[in-house]
């Protein structure tokens, strides 16, 4: 597994979340209103909704086109919902955010 | 023959004594009431919540008109009885009415104490009695800045924090060293102090007023000490006095208040006196719980029974200011018979005293938790012996017999003689008997068949576990809709206290209405949103995380993820050069789907996210703003071709819909606002189906609203019919900030219209004019911030994040 730098936290918004483009797939950061960050599928279980696009609440996202709500932390749907993202190993050191790719992501792509 | 009953005032003493009476002697009398206030009888103990902002005068009224006709009462509003004639049994007001009775009832209240200093007449000096002192002190309040309370007591903290909540500055001036303290200990007193002052109050305590300053009005207030505080607004809430004038110049006996014995009869057998004026077994009252008890001892003797009796009881005072809870009730002065246990705990600001002698609670002071105040009040009520329990009462009633800390187990365990409710003297008993006999289901059915928790309402909780109890999951108390999980509280208590309390950010919403999440969810956020960008505009700063992703990008998401752009076409009217440059717009970016909305504009579907940016740069070089086709707000104003073409228009509708458009676009609503406007009652433009409509009438102009044509089918209802294009613009303009500033979030026009009445949207914004022009002027105001075209915005580079990735890992990176 590496550690790939994608930037700095300040590029997020805070209750907010920014997009990295990756072979297998886009991935979704989020930062919460207390300066967590999340690394997630950009993609809803429901019907694949871009969650980066959501409002983000405490650490769950809201998904803007059929409202399912996804933790952040676990990548699963919450409430009476049944469905999960994958969740993508993150880091932040100093201001920097660095996200894991392991060997399976390139051979997958 | 009925006999003649005349009741000269029309508080809520004498209106729980008629209702008394009604019940038992239905018939016997007719009754007149004479009210020096214009107007009918209301819960004066929810003046605070009236002046702080958290309730309207409507939500106060007691008796509205119908009840005083249904029980045919005769209503003097607005005349003062000048004189009573004891010999002739009449008396007179000061309108120059004179009326006859069999039966007289004195209830004329008490008037403030006004300290004697030089300057207590001067204008901007006012007392807090009535509904009129509040409309004074709302006036004030919005013109000026700095307000002296004089008075620490119940009535004046209560003001303060009034005043406080409507944004003045306002220093409480207090004689004593301690606040409240006929109520309150020391040490209550300075928590209290300290937690008025948390709220931006000042207290001066050992203020002895000297005189108040000013030449034409108040400048401000003079100490004994020489110190000078400035003002523009003075209350007087230094106490009360019996208002006995009347019943001493009619040669009743009086001394402090009018002498009445045990069944509320005065020196004279046909008149009697009830409520603050009188004076019963040597003490006078101000809390509404012994009033209503001489209601009640009243009502008895006129309707015939002879064993009818005051029976005085100490009642607990409570104070009504929204977050400070404490509460007192009997004696708790230090003695050598007594003994006092106390409980402190700083760090969550909690104070508890029991006063005790022979091992029975004489005294109780609560400050920071005052749930157990019910329990308290019974324990000495029924001078429980408390020997058993001695170690854990100060814990409260959870703590005894090793019971879990649930508030439902605690009410529980309350004995049937329990007083639940102080204000009506409503026991426990009575209201589970009233749940089961009466199939009781919510907290309005129990006010209206029991009087608990209708007062003050600080008993409100305990009748809400009664019902739970009674009812299981059967009861359901969302008489008020939460507006989501994160709160118990409605859009419309969030939207007022928002206005009341001058919260200007969401994270001042959330703390002060003490939200129960951290930063909210996806319900309610938007819609805090939306209510401090309508009711603050250009002070407060959008926040754009708490935006619907479309309002966010000012696109429309669809299923694929990418967006739709829809330019703003005035009125739907467009040219060549406009075609020209969309269809530009769509080769360049291969846009995949070019179709005709409804709202007769072009929408272009299958953008991606990262080109917006470029989309709008090219669609703005032809002159296109954005068309709000995304957003809770003003969409669209469909127009037919009118008098310009068609054979049958009457009007112009094309211009009225292009101005229309032009004057509202940027304005944001509560939910979507389509217009459009027919030039004729064929009504081409189809405006007898959407949120606001003009038919265009050779006489004029006729308005239509609250039509609905997507999950619900409505027609409009007729506004009303203008004559000029002018005015028809001014009416759609102030229904439209009149339902920005009322409906609640997501809530069309046709939904909220539904609810507030056609009648009354009617007489605002079409009947009074004044209101007509204030909502206008409120509209045009928000519109010199909202009118920015968010497109030109992001294509200056606003946002810009929101339109690329942050980074992108490539095959390359992955693999290393």
């Amino acid at each position: 597994m590496r550690w790939i730098q994608i930037g700095s936290i300040n590029d997020i918004p805070r209750r907010g979340a920014r997009c990295v483009a990756t072979p297998r797939g886009r991935i979704a950061v989020f930062r919460t209103g207390d300066d967590q960050v999340f690394a997630i599928e950009d993609r809803c279980p429901h019907k694949g909704g871009p969650l980066s696009q959501g409002i983000v609440h405490g650490t769950s996202v809201t998904c803007p086109l059929h409202n399912w709500v996804i933790s952040l932390e676990t990548g699963k749907a919450l409430g009476a919902d049944e469905g999960e993202v994958r969740t993508i190993p993150i880091k932040v050191e100093g201001d920097e955010i660095f996200i894991a790719v392991d060997a399976s992501a390139s051979r997958a792509a | 023959m009925t006999e003649k009953l005349v009741i000269i005032g029309n508080g809520m003493a004498p209106g729980r004594m008629l209702e008394h009476l009604f019940q038992e002697a239905p018939r016997r009398y007719q009754v007149t009431i004479f009210n020096a206030e214009p107007r009918v009888n209301y819960d004066r103990i929810m003046l605070s919540p009236v002046l702080s902002g958290e309730k309207d005068y409507e939500e106060i009224i007691i008796h509205g008109d119908g009840w005083y006709i249904k029980n045919g009462i005769i209503l003097y509003k607005g005349h003062k009885v000048v004189g009573i004639d004891r010999v002739a049994k009449t008396l007179k007001s000061n309108h120059g009415v004179v009326t006859s009775y069999d039966k007289l009832v004195i209830a004329t209240g008490s008037v403030p104490f006004i300290l004697p200093v030089p300057g207590h007449d001067l204008p901007g000096v006012l007392s807090y009695r009535d509904l009129d002192d509040v409309k004074a002190m709302l006036l004030a309040a919005q013109s000026t800045a700095t307000a002296v309370v004089i008075g620490g007591g119940l009535l004046g903290l209560e003001a303060a924090a009034g005043l406080a909540a409507r944004g003045m500055e306002v220093t409480v001036l207090h004689l004593m060293p301690t606040l409240m303290e006929r109520q309150l200990d020391p040490a209550a007193g300075y928590l209290l102090q300290k937690a008025v002052e948390e709220r931006g109050i000042k207290v001066i305590t050992n203020a002895n007023t000297k005189a108040i300053l000013g030449d034409r009005r108040v400048t401000g207030v003079e100490l004994a000490d020489g110190r000078i505080i400035k003002a523009t607004l003075v209350v007087m809430a230094a106490g009360i006095r019996p208002n006995a004038w009347l019943a001493k110049d009619a040669g009743l006996e009086v001394n402090r208040g009018i002498l009445v014995d045990a069944g509320m009869t005065t020196s004279d057998p046909d008149i009697l006196a009830i409520g603050e004026c009188a004076e019963v077994g040597g003490h006078t009252y101000g809390l509404v719980a012994p009033l209503y008890e001489m209601a009640r001892a009243a009502a008895g003797r006129l309707a015939g029974v002879e064993n009818a009796i005051f029976v005085h009881s100490d009642t607990p005072t409570k104070l009504k200011v929204t977050g400070i809870d404490l509460f007192s009730l009997g004696d708790f002065a230090d003695g050598e018979d007594r003994e006092e246990i106390v409980l402190r705990d700083a760090s969550s600001g909690i104070y508890r005293r029991l006063v005790l002698k022979d091992n029975r609670i004489i005294g109780t002071v609560l400050f920071g938790d005052t749930l157990d105040g019910a329990w308290f009040t019974d324990l000495k009520k029924r001078e429980v012996d408390i020997s058993e329990m001695r170690d854990t009462l100060i814990f409260g009633q959870a703590y005894q017999g090793g019971a879990p800390l649930d508030p439902m187990v605690a009410v529980a365990a309350l004995p049937d003689e329990a007083e639940i409710c102080g204000c009506n003297g409503v026991r426990k008993g009575k209201i589970t008997g009233a749940i089961d006999s009466k199939g009781l289901k919510s907290l309005d059915d129990i006010r209206a068949h029991t009087k608990a928790s209708a007062s003050c309402g600080s008993c409100t909780g305990l009748v809400e576990q009664l019902l739970k109890l009674a009812l299981g999951d059967a009861y359901n108390p969302a008489a008020v809709q939460p507006m989501c999980a994160c709160t118990p509280l409605g859009h419309d208590d969030v939207r007022r206290l928002i206005k009341a309390k001058r919260l200007k950010t969401i994270p001042s919403v959330m703390q002060e209405l003490e939200w129960t999440s951290s930063c909210g969810c996806a319900k309610c956020r938007p819609a805090l949103n939306y209510y401090l960008v309508c009711e603050w505009p250009g002070d407060y700063a959008d926040d754009y995380q708490s935006r619907f992703v479309n309002e966010r990008v000012h696109a429309n998401i669809q299923k694929d993820g990418t967006y739709s752009v829809v330019p703003r076409m005035w009125g739907g009217v467009t040219s060549a050069a406009e075609l020209r440059a969309i269809a530009d717009v769509v080769d360049k970016f291969s846009i995949p789907t070019v179709k005709v909305t409804g709202g007769q504009r072009i929408d272009m579907l299958g953008v991606k996210k990262e080109d917006l940016p470029s989309v709008w740069g090219d669609l703005g070089k032809a002159g296109f703003v954005s068309g709000h086709a995304y957003a809770k707000g003003i969409r669209t104003v469909k127009t037919c071709v009118g008098s310009d073409w068609c054979r049958f228009g009457t009007q112009d509708s094309t211009r009225l819909g292009i101005r229309i458009e032009r004057f509202m676009w940027g304005s944001w609503t509560p939910a979507k606002v389509k217009m459009a406007v027919s030039g004729c009652p064929r009504n081409c433009a189809e405006a007898t189906c959407k949120d606001v409509g003009v038919i265009c009438v050779e006489s004029g102009f006729e308005i239509h609203f609250a039509g609905a044509a997507g999950l619900d089918i409505k027609g409009t209802e007729v506004l009303g019919l203008v004559k000029t294009e002018d005015e028809a613009l001014e009416v759609i303009v102030a229904l439209v900030q009149m339902y920005r500033e009322q409906a609640r979030y997501l809530e069309r026009i046709y939904k909220w219209a539904k609810r507030v009445g056609i009648d009354e949207i009617r007489r605002q914004v079409f009947d009074d004019l004044d209101k007509r022009t204030a909502y206008y002027t409120r509209f045009i105001f928000s519109q010199q911030f909202a009118q920015v075209d968010p497109w030109s915005e992001r294509v200056s580079g606003k946002d810009k994040h929101e339109f690329k990735p942050m980074a992108a890992v490539s095959l390359v990176q992955a693999a290393e």
